[in-house]
């Protein structure tokens, strides 16, 4: 019984692994695709058919250029900045998850890699982390741009944490419970997604997974016009790429936690109705999961191609004067509803 | 029993390094892996929320928030003012006091006999809920408060004064 489990666990991390790994590398070509086809052009098609094999080129010319460390930085923090990114971007898919049970002969498998009674808070704890690398990058390369950026980075990641805790807080007043598992199974169907009841809530969430994601309108870690490459100026070869992956994996775990969080994660219409056998629904209901997890990333992406990059102060005050006390007037209200709610129905 | 041991002896030991290392940035990473291994500590003690609360503030905000003002000020060796012997004495002799005053006080705890839990499970969010907001309401409200007074502080003495007076 201890060694299935385990094996059950250790190949569905490995398929999570796996998937994360193959869906970042994708979204790097899906990024340049939705770019040409925003700006009415092909994009890139020259590596195998429709340049599906672009992503695989990419990563073979990170691994062969040369590598520079600067004479004047810190060594081993100069390492550990892209490597700290890249790990707390792996491990925070860890409790989302991604379908109801399978059942394989008279096993039950959960598909949910590990399911704790915080796992929100997990979460939120690891991309917490994830400034980390960034801060430590910035500031071991020795370099003024380098630092501006990582000083960014850190501040704009401060502060739309608590906006984003913030709007999580309305979020479990709904709910009841921080375990995304329960989460997802009370969003059952279609008409009991979270979205319908915490609109506003989700409006803040996203905007601050936009930030904590370092993506354009809020990329000024990165900012080129003003500060070379920022935090990652010094950088080359495939530490400059595992920070690249590390961005495009904490797109799709952020697209995760909103469709499970808001969207149903693997509920889809109807799902009760079609009369099909227990494993079907999970197995539709985890291409549905996909599904909108695809939608999100092409979000972001769209956002990417659409709107221009904020000015400094416009960003701290768009977290602190907007966002924050939206995100308080959005808890109150639930609140004052969930009580009327209790009263009178 | 013995994990614990072991997670006991790194928190130590990365608080020793907290304090004996050169460098400030060195510094405040030891002391981020040291508060890393009290939520490892919290996790064995059955108490996910406060693990998890624990990563959140202290490695996830308060720490990045040191760090941040580290990078600014960009401390070396050089810059660091040399302390005089007077000083260095003063400071062994002060920190040797708290060290014969903390012993004595665990030795009057009576480590041997450790107070046994009534319900393993109290760490858990939902049963920390309902004893805070239940049996400790009225502490924990004064503690909000205390809390909005010292938010009110930083944002008052962050304010810069209107330039026309």
């Amino acid at each position: 019984m201890e060694t299935a489990f385990i094996i059950e666990k250790f190949v569905l991390i490995t398929i999570v692994f796996v998937l994360t790994l193959v869906i970042a590398m994708y979204s790097t070509l899906a990024e340049r695709k939705v770019a040409g086809f925003m700006q009415d052009r092909n994009g890139p098609d020259r590596a195998g058919p429709f340049g599906i094999l672009q992503p695989l080129a990419d990563g073979g010319k990170f691994f062969f250029k040369e590598e520079i460390i600067p004479a004047g930085a810190h060594k081993s923090l100069f390492i550990a900045g892209p490597t700290i990114a890249i790990i707390t971007a792996c491990i925070s898919s860890a409790v989302i998850p991604w379908g109801q049970q399978l059942t394989i002969g008279d096993r039950v498998i959960d598909l949910q890699v590990a399911d704790i009674n915080v796992g929100i808070l997990y979460v939120f704890g690891v991309i917490a982390l994830g400034v980390y690398g960034i801060m430590l990058g910035g500031w071991a390369s020795n370099n003024k741009f380098s630092l501006m950026g990582a000083i960014r980075a850190a501040s704009q990641s401060i502060s739309y944490e608590i906006a984003m805790g913030l709007s999580i807080i309305a979020l479990l007043m709904v709910t009841q419970t921080l375990s995304i598992k329960d989460i997802v199974a009370q969003q059952s169907g279609f008409v009991n997604w979270n979205i319908w009841v915490q609109p506003l809530g989700f409006i803040i969430f996203v905007t601050c997974a936009f930030a904590e994601c370092n993506r354009v309108p809020f990329d000024l870690p990165e900012c080129e016009t003003e500060l070379v490459g920022g935090y990652h100026t010094e950088y080359s070869s495939m530490k400059l790429g595992l920070y690249m992956f590390s961005e495009y994996i904490n797109m799709f775990v952020s697209s995760a936690v909103m469709s499970a969080l808001y969207f149903g994660g693997y509920n889809f219409p109807f799902m009760n109705d079609l009369g099909l056998s227990q494993n079907w629904i999970t197995i539709i209901g985890v291409l549905a999961f996909f599904l909108k997890i695809f939608a999100f990333i092409f979000f972001f992406m769209w956002i990417r191609w659409t709107l221009p990059r904020f000015r400094y102060d416009q960003l701290m005050n768009l977290g602190w004067k907007i966002l924050i006390p939206l995100a308080i007037a959005n808890i109150v209200l639930t609140g004052i509803i969930t009580l009327i709610k209790d009263t009178y129905w | 029993m013995s994990l614990f041991y072991f997670i006991a002896f790194l928190s130590i030991f990365f608080a020793v390094m907290v304090i004996t290392t050169k460098n400030p940035v060195h510094s405040v990473l030891y002391l981020v892996i040291t508060f890393f291994t009290f939520t490892v500590h919290y996790i064995l003690l059955n108490a996910q929320f406060l693990a998890v609360v624990n990563f959140i503030v202290y490695m996830g905000a308060i720490m990045v928030l040191f760090l941040f003002v580290l990078m600014l000020l960009n401390l070396n060796k050089e810059t660091e003012p040399m302390k005089s012997v007077l000083v260095k004495a003063i400071g062994t002799i002060a920190g040797m006091c708290l060290l014969v005053t903390i012993a004595g006080s665990v030795k009057v705890l009576e480590v041997s006999n450790p107070v046994v839990l009534k319900n393993p499970e109290i760490g858990l969010v939902d049963n920390l809920g309902k004893v805070l907001f239940k049996e400790f309401l009225l502490p924990f409200e004064i503690s909000s408060i205390l809390l909005l007074t010292a938010m009110v502080g930083a944002v008052l003495l962050a304010k810069k004064e209107p330039k026309d007076i």
